[in-house]
C-alpha cells in the first residue's frame, strides 16, 4: 500500500512538472532573411508587435498552409491556389476552391509580403493585414468552403498534432481563427524572394545583356514604356508600388475593383499593381487573369489601351492605344522582365510542404 | 541718499538683466509645420483632390489625379542668422493627410525667425540613399540624373472638352544630353517673421496653381507628357515652383 501511495506521488509529480515545463515554453525568435539588396535600398519588412516571428509559428503556419484540414471536404488548402512553384499563384484563370467552384478574380502571388507597408492585400485592397486576409479564404463557399470558423477551430482542435503545436508556437493549446491566421500570416511573412539575375546585377555579381540593358531602358524611359511609376525600380526592388491604378483594360466595368470597396466612384476598376517579380511564373496575368503571357501584357500597354473615366493619366498614350513599342523594344522588355526571375524562391524545399 | 538711489538701480538693472538671461537660456519651443494646400483660393485637401474640376493660368480646365511632392532642409533661421534644421525632407501625398503634418525634429530658442526650405533635394542630398523614399518608389531613372523626384503631378486637362487629355508633371533633375545632367532643385526663402514660442504651429501654404503660373505661364497643350526628359519643361518648373509657398497661420498652443 505504502508502495502504491509512493508510485501515485512520483506520477502526480511527473505530471505536474511537466505541465510546468509545457506551460512556460517559450517559442524562439524567428530572424527573416533578408537579401543584402532590401537592406541596403529598403526600409525593414513590417512585422506586427503582436505577432512577431517564431520557429514554431512559421513552423505551424506552413504547415497550415499546406494542410487540406483548412477545408470543408478536406479536398483543398492554400497551397492548391498558391503554388511555390508559380510563385505562390496558380496557373489556373481563376482557382478551384471545394468541388471544384472557380473564384472570380485571379490567385494572386505571394511574396515579398512584409514590404506591402499599406497593408491592403486582395486586387481591391478589401483586407487590411495579413491576418486579416487569411481569415476570408477558409469560409468563402468557392475557396475553402467552410460554414463558418468554428467548425475549423473545432476540427483543429480535435486533431492530434495540432493542439500541441499552437501550445508550442503562441503557448496556449486552445486553437482559435486568430491564431490560425497569425501562424499562417508568420509563414507568408518568410516568403521572401529576392535572388533574380538582376538582384545580383544590381549587386554588381552579375552583368546583363544589351538586350536586357536596352529592356531596362524602355521600363524606365518615360518617352518609351513608362512602366516604373507603378511597378518599382532598381532602387524599390520590390517592383510594385503596391497601390492602385485603372491600367486601361476596359472601358466600362464588370469588376468596380477598388471602387468596390471603398464606395467611390473615382476608384472604380482600380486593382493592385503586382509585382512584375518572377512574372515568368505568375501567368496568366491581371485580376481577372485575362492575358495568358507576359507578350500579351506588353502588347495590352503598346497598343490595347482602352479609354474610361478613372484611367490612371500615367497611361499617357491612351488616345493612341498605348505606348506603341517596336517588335524590338518589345522583345527587349520582354527579356529585362525575365531577369526578375528568382529560381531559387520558386524551388525553395524551405517554402513547399 | 543718493548713493542708495544709485545701488537701488544698479540693483535693479542687475538683477533684470540676470533675470532675461536665464529666460533666453532655458526657454525652447517645438515647432510643427503643417501643410494646407490650395488651387488659387480654392482649398485642395484629401478628401476633394480628385474630385474638382480647376482652371490653370493658360485657361485649361483640369483634374488632380494625384500629388507628391519634396522638400527637405526645413531651417528656421533667426534674427543673427543662425539656422535650425528641424526637418531633412517631407514626401507629402495629397491622398494621405498623415504627410501633411510633420514635427520639428529639435527644440529651438524661442524667437523670431524666417523660413528657409529647398524644393526637392540640393545635389548632396539627391543621391539615391534615402531607403524610405526608395519604398515610396519616389526614385528619378538614373539616364536623367538619379536621386529622386521633386515632384509628381499627374492628371487631366481640358476635362471640359471631349477629349480630355493626360498630363505628367513630373519634376527632378534636368538632363542636358546623354550623361549631362543640371541640379534643379530651388532654395525658397520667405520673408515672413515668424515668432516662435511655446507650440508653435507654421501653417505652409502650398498653391498649386502657381505652377502653372509664374513667372512662365504653362501651356499643356504644348508640354502635357513626356516631361522627365525635357530639359526646358524642367527648368520652368524649377522657375514656377518659387511661388507656391507661403506662411499661413502660426498659432500657438
Amino acid at each position: 500500500m505504502k508502495i502504491l501511495s509512493f508510485l501515485c506521488v512520483i506520477i502526480l509529480v511527473s505530471c505536474s512538472s511537466k505541465e510546468t515545463e509545457h506551460d512556460t515554453y517559450e517559442p524562439i525568435p524567428y530572424a527573416l532573411q533578408i537579401p543584402e539588396l532590401f537592406e541596403q535600398k529598403l526600409i525593414p519588412p513590417l512585422v506586427p508587435a503582436n505577432n512577431k516571428l517564431t520557429i514554431e509559428g512559421v513552423t505551424l503556419g506552413q504547415k497550415l498552409f499546406f494542410d487540406t484540414i483548412l477545408s470543408s471536404d478536406n479536398s483543398v488548402s492554400c497551397a492548391s491556389c498558391h503554388n511555390p512553384q508559380e510563385a505562390f499563384s496558380d496557373s489556373n484563370v481563376f482557382s478551384e476552391g471545394i468541388n471544384g467552384q472557380i473564384g472570380t478574380r485571379h490567385s494572386m502571388p505571394l511574396f515579398n509580403l512584409a514590404w506591402n507597408f499599406d497593408e491592403k492585400f486582395f486586387w481591391d485592397g478589401h483586407k487590411f493585414s495579413l491576418e486579416q486576409q487569411a481569415l476570408e479564404p477558409v469560409i468563402q463557399a468557392n475557396e475553402l468552403g467552410n460554414l463558418s470558423w468554428n467548425i475549423v477551430e473545432e476540427r483543429l482542435q480535435n486533431h492530434a498534432e495540432y493542439p500541441n503545436l499552437f501550445q508550442k508556437a503562441f503557448k496556449t493549446s486552445t486553437i482559435t481563427k486568430t491564431l490560425v491566421t497569425q501562424a499562417i500570416a508568420q509563414f507568408e511573412r518568410t516568403l521572401i524572394s529576392g535572388n533574380s539575375k538582376f538582384d545580383r546585377y544590381s549587386l554588381g555579381q552579375e552583368t546583363l545583356t544589351p538586350q536586357e540593358l536596352d529592356g531596362l531602358d524602355i521600363f524606365m524611359n518615360e518617352e518609351r514604356g513608362d512602366c516604373f511609376h507603378c511597378h518599382g525600380n532598381p532602387n524599390n526592388p520590390l517592383w510594385t508600388d503596391n497601390k492602385f491604378h485603372n491600367n486601361g483594360l476596359d472601358a466600362t466595368f464588370t469588376d468596380l475593383g477598388l471602387g468596390q470597396f471603398t464606395g467611390d466612384p473615382n476608384d472604380n476598376g482600380k486593382f493592385k499593381s503586382p509585382s512584375i517579380r518572377n512574372l515568368e511564373y505568375t501567368a496568366p496575368y491581371m485580376h481577372d487573369g485575362r492575358f495568358a503571357t507576359i507578350d500579351d501584357v506588353i502588347n495590352h500597354y503598346s497598343e490595347g489601351l482602352q479609354n474610361s473615366s478613372t484611367i490612371d493619366p500615367l497611361m499617357k498614350k491612351v488616345d493612341q492605344g498605348g505606348v506603341q513599342l517596336s517588335i524590338q523594344d518589345k522583345a527587349n522588355l520582354k527579356a529585362f522582365l525575365l531577369t526578375l526571375s528568382d529560381t531559387e524562391f520558386v524551388n525553395n524545399p524551405q517554402f513547399q510542404n | 541718499m543718493k548713493k542708495i538711489l544709485a545701488l537701488f538701480l544698479l540693483t535693479t538693472i542687475f538683477y533684470s538683466c540676470g533675470e532675461d538671461l536665464d529666460d533666453n537660456i532655458s526657454t525652447q519651443a517645438e515647432v510643427i509645420f503643417k501643410l494646407n494646400h490650395t488651387f488659387d483660393d480654392t482649398a485642395i485637401n484629401v478628401d476633394n483632390y480628385n474630385a474638382l474640376n480647376l482652371t490653370n493660368a493658360n485657361g485649361e480646365m483640369l483634374n488632380i489625379d494625384r500629388i507628391r511632392y519634396l522638400i527637405s532642409r526645413i531651417e528656421l533661421v533667426n534674427t543673427s542668422g543662425f539656422s535650425y534644421i528641424l526637418k531633412d525632407y517631407n514626401l507629402t501625398d495629397l491622398s494621405d493627410i498623415n504627410t501633411y503634418k510633420f514635427n520639428g525634429n529639435l527644440a529651438i530658442p524661442t524667437g523670431t525667425y524666417t523660413l528657409k526650405l529647398v524644393w526637392g533635394f540640393n545635389e548632396v542630398d539627391n543621391l539615391g540613399e534615402y531607403p524610405e523614399l526608395n519604398t515610396a518608389s519616389w526614385n528619378w531613372p538614373d539616364m536623367l540624373g538619379g536621386g529622386y523626384h521633386f515632384l509628381q503631378f499627374d492628371g487631366f486637362y481640358n476635362v471640359d472638352t471631349a477629349s480630355s487629355s493626360p498630363f505628367n508633371f513630373h519634376n527632378g533633375t534636368a538632363k542636358v544630353s546623354d550623361g549631362v545632367f543640371e541640379q534643379n532643385f530651388a532654395t525658397i526663402e520667405l520673408p515672413n517673421e515668424i515668432f516662435v514660442e511655446q507650440n508653435t504651429t507654421i501653417q505652409l501654404n502650398f498653391d498649386i496653381a502657381e505652377l502653372f503660373k509664374n513667372p512662365n505661364t504653362w501651356d499643356l497643350n504644348v508640354l502635357d507628357t513626356p516631361l522627365m526628359p525635357n530639359y526646358n519643361a524642367q527648368k520652368m518648373m524649377q522657375e514656377n515652383v518659387q511661388s507656391v509657398f507661403s506662411i499661413g497661420d502660426v498659432t500657438y498652443q
